[in-house]
């Protein structure tokens, strides 16, 4: 099901990877696979994190990331660099008075008098802004002709699903507010690349009722503000080694016992009557678990969009997790 | 804003051998008259909601008058209670067993903070705030609203449940924020904001002499100006100035929230799962529960997974099934499957079991429930029922 090429998604046109989903979903390591697959493809990739977390920096195993893009990873050969960059509203906001307000002296008196505190964790809509103008700033920087390093796709490891219409409707989040001003300017520029088809917006979920459910919404409301939907990515799918008969078989109670006696001594193992018991009841919730997860899955398939899947990982994401999901992405043409 | 706690330095024994937890007396908190809040926290997408249904409603059927507020609970689970769509405002729970009782509501922030600026001002003012565009992006979207209005919600049930009688335990779930201390640090977050430099500064022109009308000052104001606008700075100063005179009335009603949530009568359960990201959340709102002096119950450990039997190491029966396949017989199949989903488990619990004994080593003192995963998802009384048999073991 998760096999569309990247050619027919049309993801190269893509410059703008931004990731959601339910909390607990696995945004982070979702944003990190994307961003290290797209970069196996010799792309050089930004992966930014807005939330203050540092969980890039955890998955990659690097040290806390500044307010400044760090190499965290680098393809073989030329090309196919992932840089890193966590995302303050405060770092975001002086940077921004610099850079086009040329604020010196203004922009510490500002500091001094709790403005920036203010502007940046109190000021609503304000905030984002800033957090996704940086983003708007890394893609088109090679436009104002500067020597900045030129990315060819920018990831997103953005806010939960339940807070994700809001921090993307940048200008509506500011209409009541600022009618007029440089902010809103900006905050149309930014609205415009995420309406445009370089944007899309990649929802995680769990293969459970509750992160499907939220999914299925955050679909409604982005189509809801005209952003464009990407792929749903589907994350600790779980292991598929029984095939459909023997799930059946399985929850129902009547896998062959006998054979599985046989088979067991074949390699050597004593086929205790606790060890096959067990070994049965454990199949049984495979294959429950199972049921559930194609049920979401069915659900998942009825959203309209594609759908790609991370599996799970016994020994949990680190370094070299990471990298092998990232290779599942590559397999299935997210990348 | 969540990076406060991660700057924090480790709270607890230096040293410690690796051993189990004691265990979390579920049904003694519950049966407790002493117990009057219990509060549910932890990262997103833990269980919280869950966890907190399941235990108010064994708390109701051991005889409790229980009142549950939850965040933002899944369709199914609102439903799992009996009621399609949970609102502002507490209702029964039909077909609780027992001699307790089992209210259930959801909140709605928007028309939490309504409420609170409708007793605390005038009519006409009230409509005035209530009007205000830069209200109306607050109450709905600031970050940390959801947090301090669940406060708040809890301050209200707290003296309808101490005047009318009607309930005798609170139980609370927390909102689905990214970190657990977002809860704690609201009330904390909306008092800067009141007390803040730049609010002062907004109203001293409405104060009459303009002794912050400093050469900084207009250099501040000149540089607003020029980033969002005249208009903009024009509408916060309204509404700053008619906030003024409710400034105190907020402070207050947080201060006295926030200690209640100190007092024995409360109850905090960290809820995690058995994953890096949520332990190490949980962890440090341990540690800042034990700074604040805030109680703390234990930590609940949902979705576990657990091994059904003992007797074949994880090693041993992916050898077993390598050499089932490398017979190239396939009614062999089956049987190497079973063998490759054991190996499987044996990791994942080997794994989840180092991450709660790493927590264990660190806090040796937390109670600690571990919940077993189930292998369907809770949609009616029954399910909650299960959890809530589950958690107490």
């Amino acid at each position: 099901m998760a096999s569309t090429s990247a050619k027919q998604t049309g993801w190269d046109d893509v410059v703008v990877h931004v990731v959601t989903g339910k909390g607990g979903t696995g945004k982070t390591t979702a944003a990190a696979s994307l961003a290290l697959a797209l970069a196996s493809r010799g792309k050089t990739v930004l992966l930014c994190e807005v939330e203050g977390r540092q969980g890039i920096a955890q998955l990659f195993d690097v040290p806390p990331l500044p307010y400044e893009e760090t190499l965290v990873a680098s393809g073989p050969d030329d090309g196919g660099d992932l840089y890193a960059l966590a995302i303050d509203p405060e770092s975001a906001l002086l940077e921004y008075l610099a850079m086009y307000y040329r604020l010196g002296r203004a922009g510490k008196a500002l500091d001094r008098f709790g403005v920036i505190d203010f502007a940046t964790t109190i000021a609503p809509g304000v905030r984002d802004v800033l957090l996704t103008g940086k983003v708007y700033e890394a893609v088109y920087r090679n436009k104002r002709g500067k020597n900045d390093r030129v990315y060819d796709a920018v990831v997103l490891d953005a806010p939960p699903t339940g807070r994700i219409a809001q921090f993307l409707n940048v200008n509506s989040e500011l209409a009541g507010l600022a009618k007029v001003g440089p902010i809103r300017t900006q905050a149309d520029s930014i609205m415009t690349l995420l309406r445009s088809p370089k944007t899309a917006v990649h929802i995680t979920t769990l293969l459970e009722d509750m992160p499907v459910q939220e999914a299925a919404d955050a679909i409604d409301e982005l189509h809801d503000i005209d952003l464009r939907v990407g792929a749903v990515m589907v994350n600790m799918a779980r292991r598929k080694e029984l095939d459909e008969e023997a799930r059946e078989l399985a929850i129902s109670g009547d896998l062959p016992r006998a054979q599985i006696e046989k088979d067991l001594a074949r390699v050597d193992i004593e086929a205790t009557t606790e060890l096959v018991d067990g070994l049965l009841a454990e199949a049984q919730e495979h294959a429950e678990r199972r049921a559930l997860e194609d049920e979401q899955r069915e659900r998942i398939a009825a959203l309209g969009v594609p759908s790609y899947e991370l599996p799970r990982l016994a020994d949990g994401v680190d370094l070299g997790g990471l990298y092998e999901l990232a290779a599942h992405l590559c397999e299935q043409g997210m990348a | 804003m969540s990076t406060r706690g991660r700057t924090t330095r480790r709270v607890g024994p230096l040293a410690g051998m690796p051993e189990a937890s004691p265990r979390l007396d579920v049904d003694a908190l519950l049966d407790d008259p002493e117990t009057r809040i219990i509060v549910c926290t932890g990262s997103g997408g833990v269980g919280k909601t869950t966890t907190s249904a399941a235990l108010a409603l064994r708390a109701a059927e051991r005889g409790r008058k229980v009142v549950v507020l939850t965040i933002d609970p899944a369709r199914r689970l609102a439903q799992s209670m009996g009621i399609e769509t949970l609102d502002n405002t507490p209702r029964p729970v039909p077909e609780v067993s027992g001699s307790g009782t089992l209210d259930a509501m959801m909140l709605d922030m928007k028309r939490t903070f309504d409420e609170v600026v409708e007793s605390q001002a005038s009519p006409e003012k009230a409509a005035q705030i209530l009007a205000n565009p830069f209200y109306q992006v607050l109450s709905s979207s600031f970050a940390g609203t959801q947090e301090y209005m669940a406060m708040e919600k809890l301050g209200q049930l707290h003296k309808d449940a101490a005047r009318t009688d009607r309930w005798d335990l609170i139980v609370v779930d927390t909102p689905p924020s990214r970190s657990a201390l977002d809860f704690l640090d609201a009330p904390e977050r909306l008092s800067s904001f009141l007390d803040g430099r730049f609010i002062r500064i907004l109203l001293a022109p409405a104060r009459g002499p303009a002794r912050f009308m400093t050469a900084g000052l207009s250099v501040v104001t000149n540089a607003l100006t020029k980033v969002l606008g005249a208009q903009i700075l024009q509408d916060m100063q309204t509404f700053v100035a008619a906030l003024d005179t409710m400034f105190g009335g907020f402070r207050a009603r947080a201060q006295q929230t926030f200690a209640l949530l100190q007092q024995p009568g409360t109850a905090f359960v960290v809820v995690a799962a058995p994953e890096a990201d949520a332990l190490r959340e949980a962890a440090f709102f341990v540690e800042r529960l034990a700074g604040e002096q805030m109680p703390l119950a234990g930590l609940v450990v949902n979705r576990a997974s657990r091994l059904l039997h003992e007797g074949l190491s994880g090693e041993q029966a992916l050898a077993a099934a390598e050499r089932l396949e490398s017979t190239g017989d396939d009614s062999t199949a089956v049987t190497s499957g079973l063998l490759r989903l054991h190996a499987d488990r044996t990791r994942i619990v080997a794994r989840e079991h180092h991450l709660r004994q790493r927590f264990a080593a660190a806090h040796p003192h937390v109670p600690t429930a571990v919940m077993p995963a189930l292998s369907t998802d809770v949609h009616d009384l029954d399910g909650l029922r299960e959890v809530g048999e589950l958690i107490a073991g």
